[in-house]
C-alpha cells in the first residue's frame, strides 16, 4: 500500500528540512526493526491490555438502535481507554518505540489536549521528559487538559504564533525538534506529518480496527455495512478503517468537522474543501487560498481544527474506498447530548461528529444492516465549552 | 554554469534575505537596492507564506506582516521584474514547497525564469523530495539549491554531487534566527563538500555580526544573513534602505 517514501498515491512523502532528513530516517530504521520484532510487539501488548485497559468494548447501542430505527449500531469504546480517547494507543506504541531508540525526552503536539495527555502520561510511565505544545486558544478551550499535562509533569508551551491552534502547535513542535534531536522524539499525535509518522501512527491506532473485526464476528457473526469515524488528520478514522481496506462490502465514511458550515470560512473540513498542496512533511489536501496560504481554519472541536488530513485519508478518498462527510458545530452538538441522553455515554466533541453521520444514516438503512461508530474518546473535556455554546454560563 | 557563480567571483559572498512586502514591497525594492549598491553579492528574496516551519520568530514575524500588508506571489513577481531594469546581480527565491506547488510548479518556475530569479531555496524540499521540482528547474534552468545541515552527516555527499548554483550550509540546528555562537563544525561539512563537488557554498542561520560573517566565509565561500537585516526592517520599516546599505556594507567588508 505504500512505497518505500511513504506514499499513498500521490500522497504522503517527506517534504521536511534537511536537519530533520537523519532523524526520521533513524526512525524509520528503529520502526521496521521493532514491528515484527516479538519481544517489542509483547511488552506493547502487555501496555495496551494491562495499562490502557484494552480492547476497548464493542458496545451494542441498544437505544439508540430503537430511537433511530433503522441499522444496528455498535459503538466502538475508545473513550473507555485510560487517558479517555485512542491517543493512547499510539503514544504508547511510540513511546516504546523511543525508548527502544535510547531517547530521554518526548515532544508533541496537541489540539483537543488529548495526545498531550496521553504523552505526559506515557512519558510518566516511562520516565522520559516530556513537553507539549498547544495553542494558546486550545489552552483556554481545554484548560483542564492543560492542568492534567502539568499533573502528570509534563511542560505546557503556549503556542502564540498563527491562528494559536493545533496547526501552529505542530509547527513549534517541529521547530523544536529540529533545534533538539540527538535525545528527543517527536510523538507525532496523527496519521500526517512525514513519512514514516502517517505509517507507524497508523500501525499502533490499527488495533481499532483488529478489535472491531473479531468483536464484529464473535457478535454478529459477519462483518459490520459500515463503519464512522471522525477525521481531523484522521487518526482513529484510520485505525477504525485498516483492517476493513480489503473488505469491499464495508463502507468506511470519515465524518470531518464543517465548523459553521461547508459554504463558509469557518470550516475545517478538509478534504470536502481543499486542495491538494504540501505542507507540515507531507503532500495531501489543505485548506488553503488561491496563492498556497494555509487557511486558518475552525471547528467547535479543537481536536478535529486542522487545515489538513493524513495522506492515507487523501489517498482513500481518491481511490473512492472510503467516503467523507462533513458535519457541522450544530450537528456535532445535538449528537452530544442526544448520545448522553439516549445511551448514558457522553462522546468528545470531536467523537460527536461520528455519531452525528450515524444518526443520520441508521434511520436509512435497514433493520438487518450494521454500523460501527467509534467513540474516539470521552467527553468530559468538552462539558463546559458546549454548556457555553449553548448560552450557560459556566466555566472549568 | 548558472549566472549564480557571478555572486562568488568577487572574494567572499555576502548575501543578505528579505522577505518580500515586509512592511510593503516598495520597501523591499529600495532594500534590495541598497544591499546592492553597497556591496551584496546575491539577493534571497523571501515570498511569505503562512506557516514558515523553518522560520525563528523575527522572519516569522516578517512573513505576517508582508501577508498582513496583502502581498501575493503575482506581486512578488511584480517586484522582481521591477528589480530586474537595474539590479543585475543574482537573485534567489526564498519560499516553501506549497506555495511553488499550488501556483503550478511549471508555472511558477517558467515565470522566476522569465522575471530573473536565477534559483530557488525550498527549506521543506529535501533531496529525496527534489522530483517534486527539478524536472521544471532543468527546463526553465533556474538552480534548486540544496541545504545541508549540521546533522546531514552521511548524506553530504549524496546531496553534494547532485547540488546546483549554490550549496547552502545550516550553520545549526534549530529554525532560523540570530545566535550568539554556532559550534557546528562547518569546515569538516565544507571539505566533504570539496570532495563531491566544486559548486560554491555560503553558510547561513545564525548570522548577525561582522565577526561571525568572517569566520563562516573563512572556512566557506560566503555568509547568508536574514534575521539581521529583517530586524533592521522591523525596526526602521519604510524608511528601512539607507540602515540595511550601511550594514550590507559592515559585513561584507569584514568578510
Amino acid at each position: 500500500m505504500t512505497n518505500p517514501n511513504g506514499r499513498f498515491g500521490v500522497h504522503g512523502g517527506q517534504y521536511i528540512p534537511e536537519t530533520l532528513m537523519n532523524a526520521v530516517n533513524e526512525l524509520e530504521q528503529a520502526y521496521n526493526r521493532y514491528k515484527n520484532d516479538p519481544q517489542f510487539c509483547s511488552e506493547l501488548e502487555t501496555l495496551f491490555n494491562e495499562y490502557a485497559n484494552r480492547p476497548s468494548r464493542l458496545y451494542y447501542a441498544e437505544n439508540m438502535t430503537k430511537d433511530l430505527g433503522g441499522a444496528k449500531i455498535y459503538l466502538k469504546r475508545e473513550d473507555l481507554n485510560h487517558t479517555g480517547a485512542h491517543k493512547i494507543n499510539n503514544v504508547l506504541g511510540q513511546a516504546l518505540l523511543a525508548k527502544k531508540m535510547g531517547k530521554k525526552r518526548l515532544i508533541a503536539e496537541t489540539g483537543a489536549g488529548q495526545h498531550g495527555v496521553a504523552t505526559a502520561t506515557a512519558a510518566a510511565l516511562m520516565g522520559m521528559e516530556c513537553v507539549v505544545f498547544m495553542g494558546e486558544e486550545d489552552t483556554k478551550r481545554q484548560a483542564l487538559n492543560v492542568y492534567r499535562m502539568k499533573l502528570l509533569g509534563a511542560d505546557v508551551i503556549p503556542v502564540t504564533s498563527g491562528t494559536a491552534t493545533l496547526k501552529d502547535a505542530v509547527s513549534e513542535a517541529m521547530r523544536e525538534w529540529t533545534k533538539r534531536i540527538d535525545d528527543t522524539h517527536y510523538c507525532l499525535g496523527s496519521v500526517m506529518g512525514p513519512h514514516p509518522f502517517p505509517t507507524i501512527v497508523r500501525d499502533f491506532q490499527a488495533v481499532i480496527s483488529k478489535e472491531i473485526r473479531q468483536q464484529m464476528l464473535e457478535k454478529e457473526g459477519r462483518l459490520p455495512d459500515a463503519v464512522i469515524a471522525c477525521v481531523g488528520g484522521g487518526s482513529n478514522a484510520i485505525g477504525s478503517f485498516y483492517h476493513f481496506i480489503e473488505d469491499k462490502q464495508v463502507k468506511l465514511i470519515g465524518c470531518e468537522a464543517a465548523g459553521r458550515g461547508v459554504d463558509t470560512f469557518e470550516t475545517a473540513a478538509t478534504i470536502t474543501t481543499g486542495k491538494l498542496g504540501i505542507f507540515h512533511g507531507m503532500k495531501s489536501y489543505f485548506c488553503q487560498d488561491d496563492m498556497g496560504q494555509i487557511a486558518p481554519v475552525y471547528s467547535i472541536s479543537a481536536g478535529l481544527d486542522y487545515p489538513g488530513v493524513g495522506p492515507e485519508h487523501a489517498w482513500l478518498y481518491d481511490t473512492g474506498r472510503a467516503e467523507y462527510t462533513a458535519i457541522t458545530d450544530d450537528e456535532a452538538v445535538e449528537a452530544f447530548e442526544y448520545l448522553s441522553k439516549t445511551e448514558g455515554i457522553i462522546p468528545a466533541i470531536e467523537s460527536a461528529h461520528a455519531i452525528a453521520y450515524a444518526m443520520k444514516l441508521a434511520p436509512t438503512l435497514g433493520r438487518d444492516k450494521i454500523i460501527a461508530v467509534t467513540v474516539s474518546g470521552r467527553g468530559d473535556k468538552d462539558c463546559a465549552a458546549i454548556a457555553r455554546y449553548k448560552g450557560e454560563n459556566i466555566y472549568d | 554554469m548558472t549566472k549564480i557563480n557571478q555572486a562568488f567571483a568577487n572574494g567572499k559572498a555576502f548575501i543578505p534575505f528579505i522577505t518580500c512586502g515586509d512592511p510593503d514591497l516598495r520597501t523591499t525594492a529600495e532594500v534590495v537596492r541598497a544591499a546592492a549598491a553597497n556591496g551584496a553579492d546575491l539577493i534571497e528574496l523571501g515570498i511569505p507564506f503562512s506557516d514558515p516551519t523553518a522560520e525563528g520568530p523575527v522572519i516569522q514575524g516578517a512573513n505576517i506582516r508582508a501577508l498582513k500588508g496583502g502581498v501575493n506571489t503575482d506581486k512578488v513577481f511584480g517586484l522582481v521584474r521591477e528589480l530586474r531594469r537595474d539590479i543585475t546581480i543574482p537573485m534567489v527565491f526564498m519560499t516553501y514547497a506549497n506555495v511553488v506547488f499550488s501556483y503550478g510548479s511549471d508555472r511558477f518556475i517558467r515565470t522566476c525564469a522569465e522575471v530573473g530569479i536565477d534559483g530557488l531555496v525550498l527549506p521543506d524540499i529535501p533531496f529525496e523530495e527534489k522530483e517534486e521540482f527539478i524536472e521544471y528547474c532543468h527546463k526553465y534552468d533556474v538552480a534548486l539549491i540544496s541545504l545541508i545541515a549540521p546533522t546531514s552527516e552521511n548524506r553530504i555527499g549524496m546531496i553534494a554531487k547532485e547540488a546546483e548554483g549554490f550549496i547552502y550550509i545550516v550553520s545549526s540546528l534549530g529554525v532560523t534566527g540570530t545566535r550568539n555562537k554556532i559550534g557546528t563544525d562547518i569546515s569538516s561539512i565544507v571539505s566533504v563538500i570539496r570532495e563531491n563537488t566544486d559548486i560554491p557554498c555560503a553558510v547561513g542561520f545564525g548570522i548577525s555580526t561582522p565577526q561571525q560573517a568572517h569566520d563562516m566565509a573563512a572556512v566557506s565561500d560566503g555568509a547568508i544573513v536574514g534575521s539581521a537585516i529583517i530586524r533592521i526592517i522591523e525596526q526602521y520599516g519604510k524608511n528601512s534602505a539607507p540602515y540595511v546599505g550601511e550594514y550590507v556594507r559592515s559585513m561584507k567588508e569584514a568578510l
